[in-house]
């Protein structure tokens, strides 16, 4: 054994000689350099955001749902409320697809499959069918879907935006104003959300700024709890001592020192509050009280189609595979926010 | 503690004062009548009725009546069936609701438990990939979409199960509680999957495993029983999740429950029942919530002490 090493140590003197090897010494002023270029908070959980595979995919789909429910309303020329009862509870048909015998307006009629638009001699394609008052479907599903969205992110922002008020105030005045805000909030957490919405809904007009104002009305209290424990937590570090000693007023230091710090967790917030927003709508008007026929939302469109789904499945299977998509984008997105950018739950 | 449990007794008392309150005031700004064809009534049929349903006097004197007769525990007479008090309307309705919810509860969490342990120990694998998205499809998908498509195919295309209704015994419960059980199937499945994952990450697992404890008394014995105690916080959020989806899940299957009783009392402007209803679901869910709380200090001592506090 001895040998072998003793060996290994000639070979190593033959093979590099003694005047080979340089002395290299440690510089100073070397030592403090950053190797890798730093990075801001949000390049940061850009990084991480990009490596998560299905938040990313969920992402892509979130934006192409969006530009549909932009533009898919003005895609095929039909009208989402032009009513045409000869072409009444047409099966989807799609040009191109409809010869591998998806979607080629084959539909169930006194229970035997026959082709209803040779039947109906329409020449027209409806590319995901008509309702029992013969309104193109594919351009009130984008129509409802745009309705969904926006009450979802208008009333997340509502939320985000009293909350983060409510909370901030609620925590960095504290004392007496901080023991009044939380009593309230203490009461008001107690109530379920289901019996406030539906309340809140029955006694106002049906439509969309009702459905808006049912969802917020106790939708930011999470929200500022959180905003809340979070301003608690930042006001008494030294960086906002630091700030305060050198002369900032509160407002600067609210807006310069704890927003920042918070925005992260505020973001991850709202990106859960908006499927909340989504499913509740479409709750609402699912159960007759959200919104009123002809408006288009994803829970009447759903609505509509369940109380067809026996000879009409895909009246019902189009809206609802968009509200499923939408959800689980918006989930799937806000774990990735989640995980991206609160670097304690990094592992 | 005794300090702590008085304190949140009272909250609860007010929370529940407020919603009655609220919900009475908010019944008179109601549009429309609860009583039928209003307007085709003379003045006199028209004092007969509300002198009969005690709508004639004040404001105020009705709202200390229906206070007054709450306290007791009578929540007034249905408006659209004849004669009957709210309580016998929703104590006959109680049982379907209570059945499909206690089913949804425990197939829900068992199975979801299951799967959140099977995604920890197989972490990273088919298995865990495979019970996460699950999670995500039970968490996003509403469970009236669920409801449907579970009433489609199984009941009306396959016709393996009732499409509806309450009277073919067991076999009536199945696609409802299993539409229920989704939400909490998938919220614990996610939840006990964290929690195993950092339990398992712990020093005293290392400890066991140096010890040569093998896995499964590992994953049962050590882990299981630690993850499964932080569960115990989202059963008020299940709960509430559960209460909401009665509501869509008993409409569409017909189930005669009290979430259908609700959705149709207010299709009927049957304001009685509806401050009944939303009372007692509030009662419910503020209990729960209250149990949780409680139930979480007991289990674990950590939290008491700041519980206590609070």
């Amino acid at each position: 054994m001895s040998n072998k090493i003793q060996k290994e140590e000639d070979i190593l003197k033959e093979k590099i000689a003694q005047e080979e090897f340089e002395r290299i010494t440690v510089d100073a002023h070397q030592s403090e350099r950053i190797e890798k270029p730093s990075l801001s908070f949000w390049q940061d959980a850009w990084l991480g955001l990009r490596k998560n595979k299905a938040a990313i995919i969920s992402m892509i789909i979130l934006l192409m749902v969006v530009i549909m429910a932009l533009i898919g309303p003005h895609l095929n020329g039909n009208d989402g409320d032009t009513q045409n009862l000869r072409h009444a509870n047409l099966p989807p048909k799609i040009p191109g697809i409809e010869a591998t015998g998806f979607f080629d307006g084959d539909g169930k009629l006194a229970g035997k499959t026959v082709n209803l638009y040779e039947m109906k001699k329409v020449d027209e394609y409806y590319w995901f069918g008509t309702d029992g008052l013969g309104r193109d479907l594919f351009t009130r599903l984008w129509e409802g879907a745009r309705v969904s969205l926006f009450i979802a992110f208008v009333a997340a922002a509502i939320d985000m935006v009293i909350g983060v008020a409510y909370g901030g105030i609620s925590g960095y005045f504290g004392g007496r104003t901080d023991d009044i805000m939380q009593r309230v909030v203490e009461i008001l957490i107690g109530i379920p959300t289901l019996i406030v919405v539906i309340l809140m809904i029955m006694i106002m007009d049906p439509g969309i700024t009702a459905i808006i104002v049912a969802i917020t009305i106790t939708g930011w209290i999470g929200m500022s709890r959180i905003v809340r424990a979070q301003t608690l937590k930042y006001k008494t570090q030294e960086f906002v001592l630091a700030s305060r000693t050198l002369g900032s007023k509160d407002g600067k230091i609210i807006t310069k020192h704890l927003l920042p710090n918070m925005l992260g967790i505020i973001i991850i917030n709202t990106m859960f509050t908006i499927p909340n927003a989504i499913f509740f709508e479409a709750f609402l008007s699912f159960i007759g009280i959200g919104l009123q026929p002809p408006a288009a939302s994803l829970g009447t469109l759903i609505n509509d189609g369940y109380k067809v789904m026996e000879n009409q499945p895909y009246v019902l299977l189009f809206p609802a595979i968009v509200i499923s998509v939408l959800m689980i984008a918006f989930n799937l997105i806000g774990d990735g926010l989640r995980d991206a950018l609160d670097p304690k739950m990094r592992d | 503690m005794a300090k702590y449990i008085g304190k949140r007794i009272v909250y609860m008392f007010i929370t529940l004062i407020l919603i009655a309150t609220a919900s009475f005031f908010l019944m008179q700004t109601l549009p429309g009548s609860p009583i039928a064809s209003y307007n085709k009534l003379n003045d006199t049929q028209k004092a007969i009725v509300e002198k009969k349903y005690g709508i004639d006097k004040p404001k105020p004197v009705q709202y200390a009546i229906y206070m007054k007769n709450l306290a007791k525990g009578d929540l007034g007479t249905s408006f659209v069936f004849k004669g009957k008090s709210v309580n016998d309307l929703l104590a006959k309705r109680l049982k379907p609701s209570l059945i499909l919810g206690a089913q949804a509860m425990v197939f829900g969490t068992l199975v979801g438990i299951l799967l959140g342990m099977l995604a920890a120990l197989k972490h990273n694998t088919f298995w865990d990939y495979g019970s996460t998205f699950l999670a995500i499809l039970g968490i996003s998908i509403p469970s009236f979409v669920f409801a449907t498509l579970l009433q489609y195919w199984i009941a009306s295309e396959w016709h393996l199960l009732p499409v509806g209704l309450w009277n073919d015994g067991w076999k009536s419960s199945v696609l409802p509680s299993l539409a229920l059980a989704m939400g909490p199937l998938a919220l614990s499945a996610r939840f006990i999957r964290t929690e195993m994952i950092e339990v398992l990450n712990s020093d005293y697992i290392v400890l066991a495993k140096a010890k040569g404890a093998n896995g499964f008394e590992i994953a049962f014995k050590h882990a299981f029983r630690n993850a499964l105690i932080p569960l115990v916080t989202v059963l008020g959020p299940l709960a509430a999740g559960l209460v909401t989806g009665s509501l869509v899940v008993e409409q569409i299957f017909a189930i005669p429950g009290i979430g259908e009783q609700f959705v149709s009392s207010i299709m009927t402007n049957d304001h009685a029942t509806i401050m009944g209803t939303t009372l007692m679901f509030s009662a419910f869910l503020i209990v729960v919530i209250f149990i949780v709380d409680i139930l979480y200090g007991v289990i674990d001592p950590r939290i008491r002490v700041a519980g206590g506090k609070g």
